[in-house]
């Protein structure tokens, strides 16, 4: 590409760059709410073995990682929702290529995706259950179907939203359907698809901690529910913490492949 | 243009469908219509191997049209549109090029890429010869040095050069061009007509150019067409017999301006 983004620093040499530190204001509303947290725990608005500090959710997540339990729960959860996506993904990419491309398989599937789009993930989990018993396959096939919606959804409006000009393109110059598919359909459809993985991703925490409060005896999501049966507030805290913090990372990296793969 | 011609040679001579005595391209009571619009209207056209005709006309009479009914990409009209005596309709097109009016590249890929779209399919685009063909078509619409840069960092003038270096690519037996030197200035204009000049002499290739340039049209064609519309009629057709190598110059060719002119009613 010529042309390159070029950044004007506006105002005179003598300011720092202000602009760069922007991101730093994000963190001043959370910050208040921690010491609001921290204040109304010890003024004692609310009793400890509802909320506890803000510290004894560290003290308590820093201790079980240094037992070296919670790596265990924190590597079974990624595990799940790692596996589960590339099925989703998978399987998206197939149907949304499919839907997308030929009429009559979008005739075919779509109106049954797209009734069965809505169902809560819930809902899926005894199915689920009773048919893959309460182990990994279990799960891993649950958090498949929460990737796969969005993955599938994306892709087969993308696709059949590729313009048509391009597609004659393609017709005068006989690419034939592989290549048309390679090098006009695949390229033109990736941002969709990259929006649709992102989605799947984000629903595929979702699903797994549908999985894990249900039936497991591992994973983040087990331990919010153990947090509950304990009366431990400090464990769920921490829990939906960790997961707030490994589900934004997942989303930062696949926002960081779109920015690379998606060069226009 | 001797880098144009070298590479082809041996293989695509027995690709060109073999019609010595057929007509490239037949037309017959040529109809289309766009729900209410007529485009055209019972058109006839027929264009010999290896003849190098030009359909102008007002904007809006049909002239895209035509080009896009022979070409395959219309599957509805009334009448007939043949080529090499094979309706176009069932796989008559296959040996029919034609670059877009508007360059209609691949945004995502480069210039490279995108002008080895039009390779044809029996070519393997990672043999070096293939490379070798896109960078001396990319050199002859005077590219060089652009090879890697996407169409949004393009000129309009770039982008319908890379698109014409498409269409070259295809070589196919039946060229049709629709205004491809439109956006260019004055001097590559004129570059770029002998080149295509060049290769029809060298592939002996038929071409159909629209053109909205009165001037091109005498200079190029062995016949002009000149459409009539709405609804697109043929109102005329002038021969051009004049010889070649021609000047813009020739006093023959300017007697076939006016020819052109007073047929298009200006
Ligand atoms: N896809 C379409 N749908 C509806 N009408 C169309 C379509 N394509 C062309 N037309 C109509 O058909 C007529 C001929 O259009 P065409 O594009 O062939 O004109 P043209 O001679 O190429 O004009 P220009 O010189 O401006 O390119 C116009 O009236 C146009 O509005
Ligand atoms: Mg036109």
């Amino acid at each position: 590409m010529a042309t390159t983004g070029r950044t004007y620093t506006i105002g005179g040499t003598g300011l720092p760059n202000v602009e760069r530190f922007r991101w730093l204001l994000g963190l001043v509303v959370p910050a208040a709410l921690v010491v609001i947290w921290h204040l109304s725990v010890t003024v004692g608005i609310f009793a400890p073995h509802q909320l506890p500090e803000p510290l004894r959710v560290v003290t308590t997540f820093y201790g079980m990682a240094v037992s070296g339990e919670l790596w265990g729960h924190i590597a079974i959860t990624i595990q799940r929702v790692f596996l589960g996506v590339i099925i989703g993904v998978a399987v998206g990419i197939v149907f949304g290529t499919l839907t997308g491309y030929y009429r009559l398989a979008s005739d075919l599937f779509d109106p049954l995706f797209q009734s069965m789009k809505n169902i809560p993930s819930l809902a899926w989990v005894p199915l689920f259950l009773l048919w893959f018993g309460i182990g990994e396959s279990a799960k891993v096939l649950l958090i498949a179907v929460g990737a796969f919606f969005p993955v599938y959804l994306n892709l087969s409006t993308g696709i059949a939203g590729v313009s048509e000009d391009l597609l004659e393109v393609a017709a005068v110059y006989d690419l034939g359907r592989i290549e048309e598919l390679r090098r006009v359909i695949l390229p033109a459809a990736l941002p969709s698809l990259l929006v649709g993985i992102r989605g799947g991703v984000g629903l595929a925490w979702m699903f797994v901690v549908a999985a894990e409060l249900i039936a497991a005896s591992q994973g983040i999501g087990f331990l919010l529910s153990d947090g509950r049966t304990l009366s431990r507030p400090d464990i769920i805290i921490g829990s939906i913490l960790l997961f707030a913090f490994l589900g934004n990372l997942s989303d930062l990296g696949v926002k960081e492949v779109e920015k690379r793969v998606v060069t226009q | 243009m001797s880098s144009l011609n070298k590479k082809q040679g041996d293989t695509s001579s027995d690709q060109r469908p073999n019609a010595s005595d057929e007509d490239a391209l037949v037309v017959r009571d040529l109809t289309k219509r766009y729900g209410e619009t007529v485009a055209l209207d019972g058109v006839d056209l027929t264009v010999s191997d290896g003849e190098f005709v030009s359909v102008v006309g007002p904007s809006g009479c049909g002239k895209s049209t035509l080009l896009r009914v022979l070409s395959g990409l219309e599957e509805r009209f009334d009448g007939r549109a043949a080529v090499d005596g094979e309706d176009v309709r069932d796989g008559g097109s296959d040996g029919v090029g034609m670059v877009f009016q508007e360059p209609r590249l691949l945004p995502w890929a480069d210039v490279s890429e995108n002008v080895a779209v039009g390779l044809p399919a029996d070519v393997d685009a990672d043999d070096p010869k293939a490379a070798t063909r896109i960078d001396d078509l990319i050199e002859t619409v005077g590219l060089s040095g652009f090879e890697d840069h996407r169409p949004g960092g393009l000129s309009g003038g770039m982008a319908q050069r890379v698109s014409l270096a498409r269409g070259l690519a295809y070589d196919p037996a039946v060229l049709l061009l629709d205004e491809p030197f439109s956006a260019l200035d004055q001097l590559t204009k004129y570059e770029q007509q002998d080149n295509l000049l060049d290769v029809w002499e060298a592939r002996e290739t038929t071409i159909v150019l629209v053109t909205h340039d009165i001037e091109e049209a005498a200079y190029l064609s062995d016949r002009v067409v000149v459409l009539g519309g709405q609804p697109g009629r043929v109102v005329e057709t002038i021969d051009v017999d004049v010889a070649r190598p021609r000047e813009q110059t020739d006093d023959e060719l300017v007697a076939v301006r006016e020819r052109i002119t007073d047929a298009l009613g200006v």
